[in-house]
């Protein structure tokens, strides 16, 4: 890969003033930025990582939401927040391997927005609030397409804030090579409603099932949403599945996440 | 170019690295510490698994730089200072766990990580935290069964 300077701030602030630079670059854990790197698909001049700001690192519970730093990696998730959200917990236990969730951060895969990540799902599914260096963002306005958001340039996710709900569960359907989601679904019901995330299947990237919502506010069961699928056109087709494949996955994932909500 | 320092193996090494140098070839191209192996370069195949602060990761997927001042364990620092072999190492060749070995420093580091978090994992337990590391020759019965008999859990080996 190219070279490129690189920067380790250990706060927020010395960060924000790395990212003014020209050609810079955040560094969450980096594993999917350095493999776009290798294949020279990035070439950033700078590098800020992000790994030393101890203030965008950590889990906690803040009114009745889980705030995760931006820079806390998939593994931290997984063990520290179990006990306050279990669905968002273990969503983070499922991301690739061991060793990537060592390294990945919730920041990274966000900002990334890979259409078949899961993160996008949690935090669109659980209505989160995104908050960065110079604003807050709400996730319903937070993704702007395929590996595309409301990020401007410069701009860091410093933490999250993920409002806990009654019960919750994510159900992927692993792609087996990449173990990304060829399908997957988030659904959380919180007092108020239900909502329907969905990652994997959309060239639009994550969105919002509304007709299952719907269904399922009013009565959240299995059955409320049997024989409902979302519409095949606008669905990723590709050599892992059709778009009509993906979205009779969407149907029976969303099933099984409402029978696991817990 | 940048100098680090990283403990590695217990030890004091510093190394002059660029800034895109992989973790993986300052260990093995300037440390010469060759025990981590490379078999993709991208992430999936595990064979350059590593210890960054105790937790396991993939060597080939961090930078050099984003190492300095970290403690890292390679497989060149798994056996007892007399060479002799740990538990684990001892039960991957009791249990035929390697054939060719390319992908066993890799294997040995991830399931080294796992015992540290699970002591006595499951079949399930052991082959889910393996996702991330591919054998190409032996399947995976006889490094599975190596897990198991270096957690104790004999009797589950026999079972099957």
């Amino acid at each position: 890969m190219h070279n490129f300077d690189f920067v380790r701030p250990s706060t927020l602030a010395e960060a924000t003033a790395a990212m003014q630079a020209e050609g810079a670059q955040a560094l969450g854990g980096g594993q999917t930025l350095m493999p776009v790197m290798k294949q020279r698909l990035a070439a950033p001049d700078t590098l800020v990582s992000l790994a030393g700001i101890a203030e965008m690192i950590g889990v906690c519970e803040k009114d009745g939401a889980l705030v995760i730093g931006g820079a806390t990696t998939h593994a931290q998730v997984a063990s520290d927040a179990a006990s306050m959200y279990p669905a968002l917990a273990a969503l983070a236990g499922m991301i690739g391997d061991p060793a990537v969730r060592s390294r990945g951060t919730v920041g990274g895969s966000l900002a990334n927005n890979d259409p078949a990540a899961c993160y996008p799902a949690g935090a669109l599914g659980s209505g989160a609030t995104i908050t960065t260096n110079t604003r807050e963002i709400s996730s319903d306005n937070f993704s702007t397409g395929m590996f595309d958001t409301a990020l401007e340039e410069g701009e860091i996710i410093t933490s999250v804030a993920f409002p806990i709900p009654e019960k919750a569960s994510y159900q992927k359907f692993e792609q087996p090579a990449s173990r990304f989601a060829l399908v997957g679904v988030y659904v959380a019901k919180f007092a108020d409603g239900v909502r329907v995330a969905v990652t994997g299947a959309s060239e639009g990237g994550v969105f919002r099932w509304s007709a299952a919502e719907a269904a399922l506010s009013g009565n959240f069961s299995a059955e409320a949403i049997e024989g409902l699928s979302p519409e095949a056109s606008g669905m990723i087709t590709d050599l892992h599945g059709s778009g009509a494949y993906r979205a009779h996955l969407i149907g029976i994932l969303t099933k099984r996440a409402v029978a696991a909500a817990h | 170019m940048p100098n680090i320092t990283m403990t590695i193996n217990g030890r004091d090494m510093s190394a002059e690295v660029e800034n895109r140098t992989l973790l993986s070839s300052a260990l093995r191209e300037t440390l010469n510490l060759t025990g981590t192996h490379v078999g993709c370069d991208t992430s999936q195949c595990g064979a350059c698994v590593v210890h960054v602060n105790g937790k396991p990761v993939k060597s080939c997927t961090m930078f050099a730089v984003e190492a300095a001042g970290a403690t890292v364990d390679t497989i060149e620092g798994q056996a007892h200072s007399d060479g002799s072999l740990t538990v684990l190492q001892q039960a991957f060749q009791d249990h035929h766990g390697l054939q060719c070995g390319f992908c066993t420093p890799g294997m040995i580091m991830s399931a080294a990580a796992l015992l540290k978090e699970n002591p006595t994992p499951s079949e399930a337990e052991i082959r889910d935290y393996l996702e991330g590391n591919i054998c190409r020759c032996t399947g995976y019965q006889g490094i599975v069964n190596a897990i198991l008999a270096a957690s104790g859990q004999t009797a589950a080996i026999a079972a099957e």
